[in-house]
């Protein structure tokens, strides 16, 4: 049985706390990338942390980050291991991670999708029209449920980008991965 | 937990990742629109996330990717064909990301040193098989000008699809399974999209096929030129 210490708990909040770099509303436990913290013996600590995709590139941010904050708070030796099993799913994302990614306008990832890829056909990208959809994307600002996909690829992987047909307004979607 | 890699496996698949990634990087500032141009530099990043995975399995990541000779490079030859026009590169997508998600769905369920990653990456390339399918149906049965360039491309590009079934050492998958579906897959979109299946020989004499044992074709020489020549210009430099 795996057993976690006072000190390991207060070292885990401290480390989660920390914001994620390209979504700063978010800390990295709200995005669920932080797996475990172990304390190695007095004044080193080794911290397991999760890519959301493999190529990420704030992974190395987020590291430097948590090993800044761990050593504020007096720990001497800090190692940021990164594993990929078991792999990060956007279910991983907290309630209210995705209440604040709403609230910064990206529409959170829908939960629950079945994975692989989702045979679609030419045309109906408008969200209402596609009837293998198990949710419509909402609309950050206004709350709309008729929005239709531009790009699915936007400003970075992880997101696609979408407008809103009722207040035109165009907005990120967080991916279901 | 120790797990023996094994580093040709590794490496040929990590070449795959990696090549391709810059052949997609080409596009930053050429795509035919802003979107697309962050689509397929979006994909490109998800291929160089693998890439460094796959090969620090295999050695030092740095080292592999910019001071290995052309013939010590293991991808496939598709992977290393120039982007030419946009149909081409979709052609491209569509037939590299359906074996890639076929392959690491396979790795994903087994118990290798590469379950791992192919369980992380496989929910990537099924974003990258979408957009390959979307956009081979959207040129498909689009204009005359894009349906005749979406045939060609298709078609040029199919001499280079058998290789990618040569059962490779250490890569524990049924290979003669993941060729049928992969036909089967591709053969269905190509269909929708109102396109021909191409004929002609995928695999034997007048194909392509030796990317895995180090042949590449004319191509790739002045693609890792310009990837490397920074690297060996200024060995160590960083930023």
């Amino acid at each position: 049985m795996v057993t976690t210490t006072a000190l390991e708990e207060e070292l885990r909040r401290l480390a989660g706390s920390v914001p994620d770099p390209e979504l700063p509303v978010l800390t990295l436990d709200d995005l669920g990338v932080l797996r475990a913290v172990h304390v190695r013996d007095a004044g080193s600590v080794e911290v397991e942390l999760t890519p959301t995709y493999t190529g990420c590139p704030a992974v190395e941010a987020m590291s430097a980050d948590i090993e800044r904050v761990l050593h504020e708070h007096g720990i001497r030796e800090v190692s940021v291991r990164t594993v990929l099993s078991p792999a990060w799913s956007t279910d991983d994302i907290s309630d209210e991670g995705r209440r604040k990614l709403r609230e910064f306008g990206i529409a959170p990832p829908r939960g629950g999708r079945p994975s692989g890829p989702v045979a679609l056909d030419l045309g109906p990208t408008r969200t209402a029209a596609d009837e293998q959809e198990p949710e419509p994307v909402r609309c950050p600002s206004c709350g709309s449920a008729d929005t239709e996909l531009l790009s699915r690829f936007s400003s970075t992987a992880c997101k696609a980008l979408r407008r809103c047909l009722s207040c035109r307004e165009p907005f990120d979607h967080f991916k279901e991965l | 937990m120790t797990l023996t890699v094994n580093t040709a496996a590794a490496l040929a698949l990590g070449d795959d990742a990696l090549v391709l990634s810059h052949r997609l990087g080409e596009w930053a500032g050429h795509a035919p629109v802003l979107e697309e141009e962050v689509a397929l530099a979006n994909i490109a990043l998800d291929l160089l996330g693998q890439a460094r995975v796959l090969l620090s399995m295999a050695g030092d990541e740095d080292e592999l990717a910019y001071l290995r000779e052309e013939r010590a490079f293991r991808n496939l030859q598709l992977v290393e064909q120039p982007n030419g026009d946009f149909a081409h590169t979709i052609a491209r997508q569509l037939y590299f990301s359906t074996y890639q998600r076929l392959l690491y769905a396979q790795l994903a369920s087994g118990d290798s040193e590469f379950a791992p990653l192919a369980a992380k990456a496989v929910k990537e390339v099924a974003y990258h098989q979408d957009h390959a399918e979307q956009w081979t149906l959207r040129l498909g049965d689009g204009t005359d000008e894009s349906r005749e360039r979406m045939s060609r491309a298709c078609q040029a590009l199919w001499r280079f699809t058998g290789e990618m079934f040569q059962p490779l050492d250490g890569v524990d998958v049924d290979w003669d399974g993941m060729r049928a579906a992969w036909l089967e897959s591709v053969e269905d979109t190509l269909r929708r999209a109102t396109l021909t299946v191409p004929e002609g020989p995928r695999t034997g004499a007048w194909t392509a096929g030796a990317g895995r044992q180090g042949l590449h074709t004319e191509s790739f020489g002045r693609m890792l030129a310009e990837m490397q020549h920074l690297h060996r210009s200024h060995p160590g430099a960083s930023w």
